[in-house]
Protein backbone atom coordinates (compact mmCIF):
# COMPACT_ATOMS: atom_id res chain seq x y z
CA UNK A 1 0.00 0.00 0.00
CA UNK A 2 3.07 2.43 1.07
CA UNK A 3 4.60 1.60 -1.78
CA UNK A 4 1.68 1.86 -4.07
CA UNK A 5 1.40 5.54 -2.61
CA UNK A 6 5.17 6.37 -3.45
CA UNK A 7 4.62 5.07 -6.91
CA UNK A 8 1.60 7.44 -7.51
CA UNK A 9 3.80 10.18 -5.80
CA UNK A 10 6.94 9.38 -8.25
CA UNK A 11 4.42 9.26 -11.43
CA UNK A 12 2.63 12.36 -10.07
CA UNK A 13 6.60 14.28 -9.81
CA UNK A 14 7.54 13.20 -13.25
CA UNK A 15 3.96 14.03 -15.04
CA UNK A 16 4.34 17.41 -13.22
CA UNK A 17 7.91 18.10 -13.94
CA UNK A 18 7.03 17.58 -17.98
CA UNK A 19 3.33 19.92 -17.48
CA UNK A 20 4.17 22.66 -15.62
CA UNK A 21 0.76 24.76 -16.83
CA UNK A 22 -1.96 22.17 -16.22
CA UNK A 23 -0.35 21.29 -12.72
CA UNK A 24 -0.39 24.91 -12.01
CA UNK A 25 -3.77 25.42 -12.90
CA UNK A 26 -4.86 22.36 -11.40
CA UNK A 27 -2.75 23.54 -8.16
CA UNK A 28 -4.44 27.33 -8.36
CA UNK A 29 -7.91 25.62 -8.69
CA UNK A 30 -7.71 23.10 -5.58
CA UNK A 31 -6.60 25.95 -3.69
CA UNK A 32 -9.41 28.35 -4.66
CA UNK A 33 -11.64 26.11 -4.38
CA UNK A 34 -10.71 25.66 -0.38
CA UNK A 35 -10.39 29.49 0.32
CA UNK A 36 -13.65 30.35 -1.43
CA UNK A 37 -15.71 27.70 0.25
CA UNK A 38 -13.96 28.41 3.72
CA UNK A 39 -14.40 32.07 3.43
CA UNK A 40 -18.33 31.46 2.24
CA UNK A 41 -19.07 29.61 4.78
CA UNK A 42 -16.87 31.94 7.15
CA UNK A 43 -19.16 35.11 5.97
CA UNK A 44 -22.38 33.30 6.92
CA UNK A 45 -21.34 33.03 9.50
CA UNK A 46 -19.83 36.21 10.55
CA UNK A 47 -23.70 37.27 9.48
CA UNK A 48 -24.42 35.19 12.44
CA UNK A 49 -22.32 36.61 15.02
CA UNK A 50 -23.02 40.24 13.87
CA UNK A 51 -26.60 39.10 15.06
CA UNK A 52 -25.23 37.50 18.19
CA UNK A 53 -23.37 40.53 19.37
CA UNK A 54 -25.79 42.90 18.19
CA UNK A 55 -28.08 40.86 21.02
CA UNK A 56 -25.87 40.87 23.83
CA UNK A 57 -25.36 44.38 23.80
CA UNK A 58 -29.13 45.63 23.26
CA UNK A 59 -29.84 43.11 26.17
CA UNK A 60 -31.01 40.26 24.09
CA UNK A 61 -29.73 36.72 23.38
CA UNK A 62 -29.67 36.79 19.26
CA UNK A 63 -30.54 33.70 17.67
CA UNK A 64 -31.18 30.41 19.91
CA UNK A 65 -33.69 28.80 18.23
CA UNK A 66 -32.28 26.64 15.57
CA UNK A 67 -28.99 24.28 16.50
CA UNK A 68 -27.66 24.98 20.42
CA UNK A 69 -26.68 29.03 20.26
CA UNK A 70 -28.82 29.41 17.07
CA UNK A 71 -25.59 28.02 15.33
CA UNK A 72 -27.16 26.56 12.24
CA UNK A 73 -29.54 29.77 11.43
CA UNK A 74 -26.79 30.81 8.41
CA UNK A 75 -27.85 27.60 7.21
CA UNK A 76 -32.20 28.43 7.41
CA UNK A 77 -31.03 31.81 6.10
CA UNK A 78 -29.62 30.80 2.74
CA UNK A 79 -32.17 28.18 2.33
CA UNK A 80 -35.02 30.88 3.34
CA UNK A 81 -33.20 33.47 0.83
CA UNK A 82 -33.22 30.72 -2.11
CA UNK A 83 -36.69 29.83 -1.83
CA UNK A 84 -38.21 33.00 -1.72
CA UNK A 85 -39.87 34.64 -4.58
CA UNK A 86 -37.78 36.20 -7.10
CA UNK A 87 -38.88 39.53 -8.40
CA UNK A 88 -37.74 41.82 -10.89
CA UNK A 89 -39.13 44.99 -11.45
CA UNK A 90 -41.17 44.79 -14.98
CA UNK A 91 -39.39 48.99 -15.70
CA UNK A 92 -35.96 47.45 -14.77
CA UNK A 93 -33.14 47.04 -17.03
CA UNK A 94 -32.84 43.04 -16.71
CA UNK A 95 -29.55 42.23 -17.96
CA UNK A 96 -27.61 45.03 -15.83
CA UNK A 97 -30.04 44.02 -12.84
CA UNK A 98 -28.74 40.10 -12.70
CA UNK A 99 -25.10 41.40 -13.46
CA UNK A 100 -25.21 44.05 -10.41
CA UNK A 101 -25.30 41.25 -7.05
CA UNK A 102 -22.35 39.03 -9.10
CA UNK A 103 -20.25 42.10 -8.80
CA UNK A 104 -20.73 42.93 -5.35
CA UNK A 105 -19.03 39.51 -4.34
CA UNK A 106 -16.97 38.70 -6.71
CA UNK A 107 -14.60 41.26 -6.34
CA UNK A 108 -14.29 40.68 -2.87
CA UNK A 109 -13.38 36.92 -3.42
CA UNK A 110 -10.94 38.04 -5.81
CA UNK A 111 -9.17 39.90 -3.22
CA UNK A 112 -9.28 36.80 -1.31
CA UNK A 113 -6.50 35.27 -3.99
CA UNK A 114 -3.45 37.40 -2.86
CA UNK A 115 -4.38 37.50 1.15
CA UNK A 116 -1.36 35.12 2.87
CA UNK A 117 -3.28 33.51 5.43
CA UNK A 118 0.07 32.11 6.81
CA UNK A 119 3.17 31.21 6.05
CA UNK A 120 2.94 29.14 2.30
CA UNK A 121 -0.99 29.60 2.69
CA UNK A 122 -1.96 31.59 -0.17
CA UNK A 123 -3.38 31.09 -3.60
CA UNK A 124 -0.85 33.70 -5.21
CA UNK A 125 1.48 35.99 -3.91
CA UNK A 126 1.50 38.65 -6.97
CA UNK A 127 4.46 41.81 -7.18
CA UNK A 128 1.18 43.78 -7.11
CA UNK A 129 -0.63 41.93 -4.97
CA UNK A 130 -1.65 45.12 -3.13
CA UNK A 131 -2.84 46.84 -5.95
CA UNK A 132 -5.36 43.93 -7.33
CA UNK A 133 -7.04 44.90 -3.90
CA UNK A 134 -7.22 48.33 -5.04
CA UNK A 135 -8.52 47.37 -8.31
CA UNK A 136 -10.81 45.34 -6.80
CA UNK A 137 -12.26 47.36 -4.54
CA UNK A 138 -12.43 50.03 -7.33
CA UNK A 139 -14.81 47.77 -9.23
CA UNK A 140 -16.77 46.92 -6.41
CA UNK A 141 -18.73 50.03 -6.92
CA UNK A 142 -20.03 49.22 -10.20
CA UNK A 143 -22.18 47.15 -7.96
CA UNK A 144 -24.32 49.58 -6.22
CA UNK A 145 -23.87 51.90 -8.95
CA UNK A 146 -26.08 49.52 -11.38
CA UNK A 147 -28.11 47.87 -9.00
CA UNK A 148 -29.62 51.63 -7.96
CA UNK A 149 -29.65 52.52 -11.83
CA UNK A 150 -30.88 49.13 -13.25
CA UNK A 151 -33.79 48.83 -10.53
CA UNK A 152 -35.27 52.03 -12.03
CA UNK A 153 -36.67 52.87 -8.72
CA UNK A 154 -35.54 56.83 -6.94
CA UNK A 155 -34.77 55.55 -3.69
CA UNK A 156 -32.21 53.29 -5.36
CA UNK A 157 -30.77 55.25 -7.54
CA UNK A 158 -30.17 57.90 -4.73
CA UNK A 159 -28.79 54.98 -2.83
CA UNK A 160 -26.70 53.78 -5.37
CA UNK A 161 -25.48 57.36 -6.83
CA UNK A 162 -24.38 58.30 -3.02
CA UNK A 163 -22.60 55.21 -2.39
CA UNK A 164 -20.41 55.32 -5.32
CA UNK A 165 -19.86 58.87 -4.19
CA UNK A 166 -18.76 57.57 -1.14
CA UNK A 167 -16.70 54.96 -2.36
CA UNK A 168 -14.42 56.94 -4.78
CA UNK A 169 -14.06 59.67 -2.29
CA UNK A 170 -12.44 57.35 0.24
CA UNK A 171 -10.60 55.07 -1.95
CA UNK A 172 -8.37 57.83 -2.71
CA UNK A 173 -7.89 58.52 1.13
CA UNK A 174 -7.13 54.59 1.66
CA UNK A 175 -4.84 53.80 -1.31
CA UNK A 176 -2.99 56.71 -0.01
CA UNK A 177 -3.20 55.34 3.60
CA UNK A 178 -1.19 52.17 2.28
CA UNK A 179 1.47 54.45 0.44
CA UNK A 180 3.30 54.47 3.88
CA UNK A 181 3.12 50.54 4.22
CA UNK A 182 4.69 50.84 0.85
CA UNK A 183 7.68 53.03 1.73
CA UNK A 184 8.56 50.94 4.81
CA UNK A 185 7.97 47.35 3.04
CA UNK A 186 9.56 48.41 -0.53
CA UNK A 187 7.17 46.00 -1.89
CA UNK A 188 3.65 45.34 -3.45
CA UNK A 189 3.53 41.72 -2.58
CA UNK A 190 1.30 41.05 0.42
CA UNK A 191 4.08 38.16 1.20
CA UNK A 192 6.99 40.73 1.43
CA UNK A 193 4.89 43.23 3.37
CA UNK A 194 4.14 40.53 6.34
CA UNK A 195 7.76 39.05 6.26
CA UNK A 196 9.20 42.89 6.45
CA UNK A 197 7.02 42.78 9.99
CA UNK A 198 8.57 39.83 11.01
CA UNK A 199 10.01 42.39 14.41
CA UNK A 200 7.98 45.09 14.95
CA UNK A 201 4.36 44.89 13.08
CA UNK A 202 3.88 48.63 10.63
CA UNK A 203 0.77 49.64 12.74
CA UNK A 204 3.81 51.05 15.68
CA UNK A 205 5.50 52.82 12.79
CA UNK A 206 2.14 53.95 11.37
CA UNK A 207 -0.66 55.12 13.62
CA UNK A 208 -2.20 57.31 11.73
CA UNK A 209 -2.41 55.60 8.45
CA UNK A 210 -3.97 52.64 10.25
CA UNK A 211 -6.24 55.08 11.73
CA UNK A 212 -7.75 56.23 8.59
CA UNK A 213 -7.58 52.59 6.50
CA UNK A 214 -9.64 51.58 9.32
CA UNK A 215 -12.33 54.64 9.13
CA UNK A 216 -11.64 54.50 5.29
CA UNK A 217 -12.37 50.66 5.30
CA UNK A 218 -16.26 51.66 7.05
CA UNK A 219 -17.05 53.76 4.48
CA UNK A 220 -15.88 50.99 1.66
CA UNK A 221 -17.89 48.95 3.48
CA UNK A 222 -20.66 51.21 3.67
CA UNK A 223 -21.07 50.30 6.85
CA UNK A 224 -22.22 52.07 9.87
CA UNK A 225 -21.59 55.46 10.50
CA UNK A 226 -20.80 55.40 6.71
CA UNK A 227 -24.23 53.07 5.68
CA UNK A 228 -26.01 56.37 3.98
CA UNK A 229 -26.45 54.55 0.55
CA UNK A 230 -28.99 52.06 2.61
CA UNK A 231 -30.18 54.76 5.49
CA UNK A 232 -33.50 52.83 5.88
CA UNK A 233 -34.84 56.14 7.61
CA UNK A 234 -34.82 57.79 4.23
CA UNK A 235 -33.97 55.74 1.55
CA UNK A 236 -35.77 52.45 2.34
CA UNK A 237 -33.12 50.44 1.50
CA UNK A 238 -31.02 52.15 -0.80
CA UNK A 239 -29.82 50.48 -3.87
CA UNK A 240 -31.09 46.94 -2.95
CA UNK A 241 -34.62 48.33 -2.39
CA UNK A 242 -36.25 46.62 -5.30
CA UNK A 243 -33.95 43.05 -4.84
CA UNK A 244 -35.25 39.92 -3.36
CA UNK A 245 -34.55 36.78 -3.44
CA UNK A 246 -31.10 35.25 -3.57
CA UNK A 247 -30.10 38.47 -5.77
CA UNK A 248 -30.36 40.32 -2.51
CA UNK A 249 -28.66 37.50 -0.79
CA UNK A 250 -25.48 38.16 -2.79
CA UNK A 251 -25.69 42.21 -2.17
CA UNK A 252 -25.38 41.39 1.50
CA UNK A 253 -23.10 38.45 1.29
CA UNK A 254 -20.88 40.43 -0.97
CA UNK A 255 -21.44 43.43 2.50
CA UNK A 256 -19.75 40.71 4.40
CA UNK A 257 -16.88 39.08 2.54
CA UNK A 258 -15.79 42.83 1.54
CA UNK A 259 -15.72 43.14 5.46
CA UNK A 260 -13.42 40.25 6.17
CA UNK A 261 -11.41 40.90 2.98
CA UNK A 262 -10.98 44.03 3.93
CA UNK A 263 -9.75 43.30 7.60
CA UNK A 264 -7.71 40.56 5.86
CA UNK A 265 -6.11 43.13 4.23
CA UNK A 266 -5.67 45.54 7.31
CA UNK A 267 -3.97 42.54 9.54
CA UNK A 268 -1.17 41.76 6.61
CA UNK A 269 -0.41 45.34 6.16
CA UNK A 270 -0.31 47.13 9.51
CA UNK A 271 -0.84 43.69 12.26
CA UNK A 272 1.98 41.77 11.22
CA UNK A 273 -0.28 39.32 9.31
CA UNK A 274 0.51 35.71 10.34
CA UNK A 275 3.32 36.73 12.79
CA UNK A 276 3.22 36.45 16.31
CA UNK A 277 5.22 34.26 18.74
CA UNK A 278 4.91 30.97 20.29
CA UNK A 279 3.45 29.24 17.90
CA UNK A 280 5.27 26.77 15.54
CA UNK A 281 5.48 27.79 11.47
CA UNK A 282 2.73 25.25 10.45
CA UNK A 283 0.33 26.88 13.06
CA UNK A 284 1.27 30.71 12.37
CA UNK A 285 -2.35 31.05 10.38
CA UNK A 286 -4.09 31.21 13.98
CA UNK A 287 -2.39 34.81 14.51
CA UNK A 288 -3.68 35.22 11.48
CA UNK A 289 -7.01 34.46 11.78
CA UNK A 290 -6.88 35.83 15.80
CA UNK A 291 -6.32 39.43 14.35
CA UNK A 292 -8.93 39.20 11.90
CA UNK A 293 -11.31 38.31 14.34
CA UNK A 294 -10.74 41.08 16.34
CA UNK A 295 -10.94 43.66 14.05
CA UNK A 296 -14.00 42.28 12.38
CA UNK A 297 -15.66 42.08 16.18
CA UNK A 298 -14.38 46.22 16.07
CA UNK A 299 -16.70 46.65 12.63
CA UNK A 300 -19.56 44.51 14.48
CA UNK A 301 -19.14 46.92 18.00
CA UNK A 302 -19.16 50.20 16.16
CA UNK A 303 -22.23 49.47 13.76
CA UNK A 304 -24.40 48.77 16.95
CA UNK A 305 -22.52 51.87 18.52
CA UNK A 306 -21.99 54.73 16.60
CA UNK A 307 -25.13 56.71 15.04
CA UNK A 308 -24.93 57.25 11.42
CA UNK A 309 -22.88 60.72 9.82
CA UNK A 310 -24.85 62.89 7.53
CA UNK A 311 -24.31 63.28 4.14
CA UNK A 312 -22.34 66.63 4.20
CA UNK A 313 -20.24 65.68 7.37
CA UNK A 314 -19.32 62.24 5.34
CA UNK A 315 -18.02 64.02 2.47
CA UNK A 316 -15.74 66.93 4.60
CA UNK A 317 -14.28 64.39 6.29
CA UNK A 318 -12.97 62.72 3.89
CA UNK A 319 -11.87 64.94 0.93
CA UNK A 320 -11.28 67.95 4.08
CA UNK A 321 -9.51 66.05 7.01
CA UNK A 322 -8.98 62.24 5.20
CA UNK A 323 -6.99 62.64 2.37
CA UNK A 324 -4.87 65.84 3.54
CA UNK A 325 -4.14 63.84 6.75
CA UNK A 326 -2.90 60.95 4.42
CA UNK A 327 -1.10 63.01 1.90
CA UNK A 328 1.36 64.34 5.22
CA UNK A 329 1.50 60.91 6.50
CA UNK A 330 2.85 59.96 2.70
CA UNK A 331 5.22 62.79 2.74
CA UNK A 332 6.53 62.16 6.59
CA UNK A 333 7.06 58.53 5.82
CA UNK A 334 8.98 58.92 2.66
CA UNK A 335 11.52 61.73 4.10
CA UNK A 336 11.83 59.44 7.17
CA UNK A 337 12.71 56.59 5.32
CA UNK A 338 15.07 58.47 2.83
CA UNK A 339 16.84 59.84 5.63
CA UNK A 340 17.12 56.20 7.44
CA UNK A 341 18.42 54.46 4.45
CA UNK A 342 22.04 53.66 3.68
CA UNK A 343 23.46 54.92 0.78
CA UNK B 1 -1.19 28.81 -21.92
CA UNK B 2 0.20 32.45 -22.69
CA UNK B 3 -0.80 32.35 -26.29
CA UNK B 4 -4.28 31.13 -25.30
CA UNK B 5 -4.42 33.79 -22.94
CA UNK B 6 -3.56 36.66 -24.70
CA UNK B 7 -6.31 35.29 -28.04
CA UNK B 8 -8.98 35.37 -25.07
CA UNK B 9 -8.27 38.37 -23.51
CA UNK B 10 -7.98 40.08 -27.39
CA UNK B 11 -11.07 38.59 -28.83
CA UNK B 12 -12.94 40.06 -25.55
CA UNK B 13 -11.15 43.59 -26.28
CA UNK B 14 -12.41 43.28 -29.58
CA UNK B 15 -15.84 42.23 -29.32
CA UNK B 16 -16.85 44.52 -25.93
CA UNK B 17 -14.82 47.65 -28.23
CA UNK B 18 -17.23 46.88 -30.82
CA UNK B 19 -20.28 46.50 -28.21
CA UNK B 20 -19.31 50.09 -27.21
CA UNK B 21 -19.52 51.66 -30.60
CA UNK B 22 -23.01 49.45 -31.53
CA UNK B 23 -25.08 49.12 -28.68
CA UNK B 24 -28.03 51.77 -28.29
CA UNK B 25 -28.23 52.10 -24.34
CA UNK B 26 -25.25 54.25 -23.50
CA UNK B 27 -25.13 52.91 -19.75
CA UNK B 28 -24.80 49.49 -21.53
CA UNK B 29 -22.01 50.94 -23.49
CA UNK B 30 -19.84 52.30 -20.79
CA UNK B 31 -19.91 48.56 -19.05
CA UNK B 32 -18.35 47.19 -22.31
CA UNK B 33 -16.05 49.68 -21.83
CA UNK B 34 -15.10 48.62 -18.61
CA UNK B 35 -15.11 44.89 -19.90
CA UNK B 36 -12.19 46.63 -22.47
CA UNK B 37 -10.69 48.20 -20.09
CA UNK B 38 -10.65 44.84 -17.71
CA UNK B 39 -9.08 42.72 -21.00
CA UNK B 40 -6.80 45.29 -22.10
CA UNK B 41 -5.22 45.07 -18.18
CA UNK B 42 -5.10 41.23 -18.68
CA UNK B 43 -2.90 41.90 -21.95
CA UNK B 44 -0.52 43.97 -19.79
CA UNK B 45 -0.28 41.44 -17.37
CA UNK B 46 0.69 38.71 -20.11
CA UNK B 47 3.02 41.62 -21.07
CA UNK B 48 4.86 41.29 -17.80
CA UNK B 49 3.71 45.11 -17.35
CA UNK B 50 1.57 44.44 -13.90
CA UNK B 51 1.63 47.69 -12.74
CA UNK B 52 0.45 48.78 -15.80
CA UNK B 53 -2.41 46.34 -15.76
CA UNK B 54 -3.78 47.22 -12.16
CA UNK B 55 -3.53 50.87 -12.69
CA UNK B 56 -4.98 50.25 -15.76
CA UNK B 57 -8.28 48.45 -13.81
CA UNK B 58 -7.87 50.83 -10.55
CA UNK B 59 -7.77 54.53 -12.64
CA UNK B 60 -9.66 54.09 -15.65
CA UNK B 61 -12.10 50.98 -15.11
CA UNK B 62 -12.28 51.95 -11.60
CA UNK B 63 -12.57 55.90 -11.26
CA UNK B 64 -12.78 57.36 -14.74
CA UNK B 65 -15.71 54.80 -15.88
CA UNK B 66 -17.84 55.68 -12.51
CA UNK B 67 -17.57 59.15 -12.88
CA UNK B 68 -18.74 58.52 -17.00
CA UNK B 69 -21.68 56.43 -15.46
CA UNK B 70 -22.31 59.33 -13.46
CA UNK B 71 -22.95 61.73 -15.74
CA UNK B 72 -24.87 59.22 -18.22
CA UNK B 73 -27.17 58.71 -15.24
CA UNK B 74 -27.60 62.26 -14.29
CA UNK B 75 -28.11 63.39 -17.84
CA UNK B 76 -30.61 59.96 -18.21
CA UNK B 77 -30.08 60.13 -22.10
CA UNK B 78 -32.14 58.01 -23.84
CA UNK B 79 -32.05 57.99 -27.33
CA UNK B 80 -29.86 60.80 -29.08
CA UNK B 81 -32.17 62.43 -31.99
CA UNK B 82 -29.65 62.43 -34.80
CA UNK B 83 -30.40 65.18 -37.69
CA UNK B 84 -29.25 67.37 -40.75
CA UNK B 85 -25.32 68.42 -40.40
CA UNK B 86 -24.37 66.75 -37.12
CA UNK B 87 -25.25 63.09 -38.08
CA UNK B 88 -23.30 63.87 -41.82
CA UNK B 89 -20.23 65.05 -40.04
CA UNK B 90 -20.09 62.62 -37.50
CA UNK B 91 -20.20 59.72 -39.73
CA UNK B 92 -17.46 61.47 -42.08
CA UNK B 93 -14.97 61.67 -38.95
CA UNK B 94 -15.69 58.08 -38.17
CA UNK B 95 -15.34 56.79 -41.69
CA UNK B 96 -11.94 59.08 -41.76
CA UNK B 97 -11.24 57.27 -38.20
CA UNK B 98 -11.79 53.82 -39.51
CA UNK B 99 -10.01 54.33 -42.85
CA UNK B 100 -6.76 55.41 -40.71
CA UNK B 101 -7.03 52.23 -38.26
CA UNK B 102 -7.37 49.67 -41.32
CA UNK B 103 -4.37 51.71 -42.82
CA UNK B 104 -2.19 51.52 -39.65
CA UNK B 105 -3.14 47.68 -39.71
CA UNK B 106 -2.16 47.27 -43.14
CA UNK B 107 1.05 48.63 -42.40
CA UNK B 108 1.86 46.84 -39.26
CA UNK B 109 1.20 43.54 -41.28
CA UNK B 110 3.35 44.81 -44.62
CA UNK B 111 6.04 44.68 -42.22
CA UNK B 112 6.66 48.85 -42.11
CA UNK B 113 6.40 48.70 -38.06
CA UNK B 114 8.31 45.68 -36.99
CA UNK B 115 7.39 44.27 -33.34
CA UNK B 116 10.04 45.02 -30.99
CA UNK B 117 11.97 42.86 -29.40
CA UNK B 118 10.05 40.94 -27.46
CA UNK B 119 11.82 38.88 -23.91
CA UNK B 120 9.49 35.84 -22.47
CA UNK B 121 11.80 35.67 -19.66
CA UNK B 122 10.07 36.65 -16.63
CA UNK B 123 11.43 40.32 -14.90
CA UNK B 124 13.52 40.19 -11.98
CA UNK B 125 12.02 39.28 -8.11
CA UNK B 126 10.19 42.93 -7.25
CA UNK B 127 8.44 43.06 -10.84
CA UNK B 128 9.39 45.74 -13.11
CA UNK B 129 7.20 48.09 -10.86
CA UNK B 130 10.76 49.20 -9.26
CA UNK B 131 12.11 49.63 -13.10
CA UNK B 132 9.12 51.85 -14.13
CA UNK B 133 9.20 54.22 -11.08
CA UNK B 134 13.12 54.61 -11.22
CA UNK B 135 12.53 55.66 -15.26
CA UNK B 136 9.89 57.78 -14.33
CA UNK B 137 11.31 59.80 -11.51
CA UNK B 138 15.00 60.04 -13.17
CA UNK B 139 14.95 60.05 -16.86
CA UNK B 140 11.11 61.04 -17.70
CA UNK B 141 11.10 63.49 -14.69
CA UNK B 142 10.32 66.23 -16.87
CA UNK B 143 7.65 64.98 -18.86
CA UNK B 144 6.10 63.53 -15.49
CA UNK B 145 6.17 66.77 -13.71
CA UNK B 146 4.54 68.28 -16.91
CA UNK B 147 1.85 65.97 -17.58
CA UNK B 148 1.14 66.57 -13.56
CA UNK B 149 1.27 70.47 -13.94
CA UNK B 150 -1.69 70.16 -17.06
CA UNK B 151 -4.20 67.92 -14.99
CA UNK B 152 -3.70 70.18 -12.29
CA UNK B 153 -4.77 73.39 -14.79
CA UNK B 154 -7.32 71.03 -16.26
CA UNK B 155 -8.58 70.75 -12.26
CA UNK B 156 -8.19 74.17 -11.06
CA UNK B 157 -9.71 75.32 -14.35
CA UNK B 158 -13.01 73.41 -13.81
CA UNK B 159 -13.32 74.57 -10.83
CA UNK B 160 -13.39 77.91 -11.95
CA UNK B 161 -16.11 77.31 -14.33
CA UNK B 162 -18.46 75.88 -12.07
CA UNK B 163 -18.10 77.96 -9.63
CA UNK B 164 -18.04 81.29 -11.65
CA UNK B 165 -21.23 80.51 -13.01
CA UNK B 166 -22.55 79.86 -9.91
CA UNK B 167 -21.97 83.45 -8.44
CA UNK B 168 -23.25 84.94 -11.44
CA UNK B 169 -26.12 83.67 -12.10
CA UNK B 170 -28.95 83.29 -9.14
CA UNK B 171 -29.21 80.04 -7.27
CA UNK B 172 -32.12 77.94 -8.48
CA UNK B 173 -33.15 76.79 -5.19
CA UNK B 174 -32.36 79.43 -3.13
CA UNK B 175 -31.51 78.19 0.43
CA UNK B 176 -29.98 81.45 1.63
CA UNK B 177 -32.36 84.28 -0.41
CA UNK B 178 -30.22 87.16 0.62
CA UNK B 179 -26.99 85.48 -0.75
CA UNK B 180 -29.12 84.96 -4.30
CA UNK B 181 -30.67 88.18 -3.93
CA UNK B 182 -27.04 90.50 -3.45
CA UNK B 183 -25.82 88.25 -6.66
CA UNK B 184 -28.18 89.93 -9.10
CA UNK B 185 -28.57 93.69 -7.93
CA UNK B 186 -26.65 96.12 -8.88
CA UNK B 187 -26.18 99.76 -7.57
CA UNK B 188 -28.63 101.48 -8.68
CA UNK B 189 -31.38 98.83 -9.12
CA UNK B 190 -34.60 99.20 -8.07
CA UNK B 191 -36.27 96.53 -5.50
CA UNK B 192 -39.39 95.60 -5.05
CA UNK B 193 -40.55 93.65 -2.19
CA UNK B 194 -41.65 90.16 -2.92
CA UNK B 195 -45.14 89.53 -2.10
CA UNK B 196 -46.02 87.17 0.78
CA UNK B 197 -47.49 84.13 -0.07
CA UNK B 198 -51.65 84.15 0.21
CA UNK B 199 -51.88 87.55 -0.88
CA UNK B 200 -50.34 90.60 1.81
CA UNK B 201 -53.33 92.92 1.47
CA UNK B 202 -56.09 90.53 2.93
Amino acid sequence: MKRLLADALQKYHVWAAEHPDPTFAIWAFIKIFIILNVTLVVVSYLVWAERKICGRMQGRFGPNRVGWFGLLQPWADVVKLFFKEEFVPGSANKVLYSIAPALAIVPALISFSIVPFGPGLHVTDLNVGLLLFLAMSSIGVYAVTLGGWASNNKYALIGGLRSSAQMISYELAMGISTIGVLLLAGSLSMVDIVKAQEHTWFVAFQPVAFLMFMITAFAETNRTPFDLPEAESELVAGFHTEYSSMKFGLFFLGEYSNVITICSIAVTLFLGGWNGPWLPQSLKFLWFFAKLAVLVFVFVWARWTLPRFRYDQLMDLGWKVLLPVSIANVMLTAVVVYMRVPR
Amino acid sequence: MIPALFIGFSLLLLVSGLMVVLHKSPVTSAMFLVVAFCALAGIYILLHAEFIGMVQVIVYAGAIMVLFLFVIMYLNLGHDPEHGATILLRRLIGWIAGALVVLQGAMLFAGRWALGPTSTEAPPLGGNTQALGQLLYSRFLFPFEITSLVLLVAMVGAIVISKGRSTRTPDPIPHAPHAGLQAVLRPGDTVTPPTPPGGGEA
